[in-house]
């Protein structure tokens, strides 16, 4: 084990006031089970699960509520023991509108758990990577991709190097940092199970060094004779917890346009997951809960929570005693990349990583000016794109011009929107370009089948 | 508070939800407060003249941004400041002996025909107080050109015959006469070059001084309204290009200090060429655009035959014209593209 420094910095990014003090130094406590749950069936990227309960039915925590429907799917369990109240449609934390199964719970600490897998190195690869698939595990950085899927790569790309991404470089959020402050053992142990599923030689953490106390954690959890596991300084900034960025800072490798991190040897998995990865195999837990950080100025009791997957919005902000002033926004996520949502009714899940309220106060509503052409944006974006004239293109509905000048690489960081002086919504603008060039290149396949 | 105060509706909007606070107008002001050193050294040398011009310039600039706005029935822009900025600028750029009227015209021209019937703020090409001063020069050459009457060619040196110069010529006109009436170029006593400096010459307003300038541009540049590429590469090759003439050819051309201090190169390499409307949005761009400058800017001042001695507004503008085609040629690379 050593610890070093990234050796490498993708260009641009910024550098926002963080506010992780404002939830830092709370230890992450369970949150208690609310009488009703409302879990979605889409948690994750891809097809929604497939219910498998029907109202009456009595579920155990553990017990499966969804099923995995395709291969890039993942399955839904019951995060509490109860009854199954009704199956409605919801909307997930992300606002797509999906099935879900209402339970009310019931604390008589029935579980149905998996059977344990202590002896995981001595296991069958696939074995343990079915057990990742069972417990419904995906990605918990934000974006949900299964977990399973990501864990198999096909033979002609191997993977030589794991990252978990300890970076959380979203402003407000602190449950990372907590997971890696509380669990640092397990998430180890996570990391070698993922470590040994892939074969790869190294495992790397990358923390950022406005985390000093969770990198002597990781430092002490990984110090005993774990081979091949460093640990990645990188310096506080965003996005630094971006894959292709990370990929970069730690081992030099650029994702090629359009390519995945396996196609560079590496797969990068959230400190979150590896802790879920660890649960699943070495107790036999599905995926049923997380920590969230439910935090911003208008919080009262700023809390990194321990919550069962269904646990309202409004249940958590309850929890944390409510709100202090008046709230202008309430953001699913972090404030780059989060979604804001409109009601409190809004079911928790698998990728919710946070729930930030804010004042009318810490937010600025603008309009939108013509570009002035600084060039911040240019200088911003860590994907070597010109934001001011891709949004130009949109705005005049040249989607294919925008296409060429690499439309697609934009990963939706928002660093571009972060710094225009002239308030352009350009990850707007982008998500706009995006989806007309999705649906055109779905109708242009549809042409090609017919 | 209860909980129940959170059942109100909250504001749904793309993500980023937060700004690191930038915004157009606090641009506008810092390069507005970046313009004050320059200004107090014009009221210092040049009197009276310097406020009248910079006054009626602002105001009719500010007046025709308004009315322009109006009659196109667009939202007022006034408040953005950048037409507060393309007055001071403007006056900056005209001869201290301006009648008034001409510098209303100027004004008007600017921000009206540079700035508005392109669309506004963002959608000029040219830089409205340079194609403003071009037009101006182009129009009333003679007004253009008459300088007050500074006694700063008693420090130029000779070695032989007489120094012969017309009163009311700036220093780079003098060297220009000089060179097309095949005499010997002056020299500059380093009282000369001091003068040059701070600013105690013939020249537009807010020109002369360079000492009032850098001033500025240090605090553009520390308040990173602009960047050193443009700046650096223009200046630096100005001092590439005159450097190789005077080795080349040191009879007909004067040391590259010399360039470097007097005209309006400093003010147009910091405030006139980082115009980030009309220059490009890439580093790399702003490096071509700011070598363009410096050779256009050079070609112009020492070409025997050329009618100007001073070449900075027209390079600038030239570039300006260019900016569309740099900012396509040199976008940056891709992350992950081969390269
Ligand atoms: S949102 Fe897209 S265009 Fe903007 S900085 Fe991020 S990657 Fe670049
Ligand atoms: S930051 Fe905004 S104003 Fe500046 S170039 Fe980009 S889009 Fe235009």
């Amino acid at each position: 084990m050593k610890t070093v420094s990234a050796p490498y910095q993708f260009k641009g990014g910024i550098h926002p006031d963080y506010h992780k003090e404002l939830a830092w130094k709370s230890a992450i406590e369970r949150m208690p089970n609310p009488s009703e749950l409302t879990v979605p069936m889409s948690q994750h990227l891809g097809a929604p699960a497939k219910v498998c309960v029907s109202p009456g039915d009595a579920v155990k925590k553990g017990s499966l509520i969804g099923e995995q429907n395709g291969f890039i799917s993942a399955s839904v369990h019951a995060p509490v023991s109860g009854t199954v109240k009704a199956v409605v449609q919801s909307c997930s934390a992300t606002g797509r509108s999906c099935q879900a199964v209402v339970i009310e719970s019931m604390d008589d600490g029935e579980t149905e758990y998996f059977e344990p897998i202590v002896e995981w190195l001595h296991t069958h690869k696939e074995r343990l990577r079915n057990r990742i698939g069972e417990a419904g595990i995906a990605g918990m950085g934000g974006a949900g991709f299964p977990t399973r899927v990501k864990l198999s790569p096909p033979h002609d790309k191997p993977i030589d190097t794991v990252i978990l991404n300890g970076a959380e470089c979203e402003p407000y959020l602190t449950s990372d940092y907590r997971v890696m402050l509380e669990h640092a053992d397990k998430i180890c142990i996570g990391a070698e199970i993922i470590q040994h599923i892939l074969g790869a030689k190294t495992v790397r953490i990358a923390i950022e060094d406005n985390k000093p106390d969770a990198v002597r954690a990781m430092e002490k959890a990984c110090a005993q004779e774990r081979q091949g596991i460093e640990i990645d300084i990188l310096p506080t900034g965003y996005p630094q917890g971006s894959e292709k960025q990370q990929i970069y800072n730690i081992t030099g490798r650029e994702v090629p346009r359009g390519g995945l991190p396996m196609d560079v040897g590496c797969v990068v998995e959230n400190v979150g997951t590896s802790l879920a990865i660890y649960e699943a195999v070495v107790h036999g837990q599905p995926l049923i809960e997380r920590v969230i950080t439910v935090t911003g100025e208008a919080v009262e009791r700023p809390a990194n929570l321990l919550v069962p997957f269904g646990t309202s919005y409004r249940k958590l902000v309850e929890h944390c005693g409510g709100v202090r002033e008046s709230v202008a926004k309430v953001i699913s996520g972090g404030p780059m990349m989060g979604f804001a949502v409109g009601s409190l009714e809004i079911p928790t899940g698998k990728t919710t990583s946070g729930l930030v309220l804010l004042p009318s106060g810490c937010i600025q509503q603008f309009s939108s000016q013509a570009c002035i052409g600084c060039g911040r944006c240019v200088d911003a974006c860590p994907m070597g794109l010109v934001p001011s004239e891709l949004s130009q293109f949109i705005e005049a509905d040249d989607i294919e011009g925008a296409e060429r000048i690499a439309l697609m690489d934009c990963i939706e960081c928002g660093s571009c929107a972060f710094v225009c002086p002239a308030h352009r919504p350009l990850v707007q603008h982008m998500r706009r370009g995006k989806t007309g060039v999705m649906a055109r290149r779905a109708a242009a396949d549809a042409q090609t089948r017919k | 508070m209860k909980p129940e105060n959170t059942s109100e509706r909250f504001i749904v909007s793309s993500s980023p939800h937060i700004h690191e606070g930038s915004s157009v107008e606090r641009i506008m002001l810092d390069v507005l407060i970046a313009l004050t050193p320059a200004l107090a050294a014009a009221c210092y040398f040049f009197g009276f003249d310097a406020l009248r011009l910079t006054a009626v310039c602002t105001a009719t600039s500010i007046a025709t941004e308004w009315l322009c706005r109006v009659m196109m029935r667009r939202n007022r822009s006034i408040g953005d400041l950048s037409a507060a900025v393309t007055g001071v600028l403007l006056a900056l750029n005209l001869p201290p002996s301006l009648p008034t009227w001409m510098a209303v015209l100027g004004s008007i021209f600017a921000i009206g025909i540079c700035k508005q019937i392109f669309g506004g703020l963002g959608y000029n090409v040219f830089n409205p107080a340079l194609a403003a001063r071009a037009f101006l020069l182009i129009s009333f050459t003679g007004m253009m050109t008459s300088w007050s009457d500074s006694d700063w060619s008693a420090t130029l040196t000779l070695n032989e015959g007489v120094i012969d110069i017309a009163t009311g010529a700036t220093p780079l006109g003098a060297i220009k006469d000089a060179v097309k009436a095949g005499r010997e170029i002056p020299g500059f006593t380093l009282a000369g070059v001091a003068r040059l400096f701070i600013g105690d010459t013939n020249g537009c307003l807010g020109e002369t001084s360079v000492f009032a300038l850098l001033i500025g541009a240090a605090y553009l540049l520390y308040r990173r309204v602009i960047t050193w590429h443009i700046p650096a590469a223009y200046t630096a090759t100005v001092v590439i290009f005159a450097t190789v003439l005077y080795c080349v050819n040191p009879q007909t051309s004067v040391m590259p200090h010399i360039h470097l201090l007097s005209g309006g190169l400093v003010l147009g390499a910091f405030f006139m060429a980082t115009d980030m409307v009309t220059s490009p949005v890439t580093k790399r761009g702003m490096l071509i655009f700011g070598v363009g400058c410096g050779v256009v800017t050079m070609v112009i001042r020492t070409v025997k035959t050329g009618a100007y001695p001073e070449g900075v507004s027209f390079a600038i503008l030239f570039m300006n014209a260019l900016t569309p085609l740099i900012n396509r040629g040199c976008r940056n690379r891709v992350f992950g593209a081969k390269s």
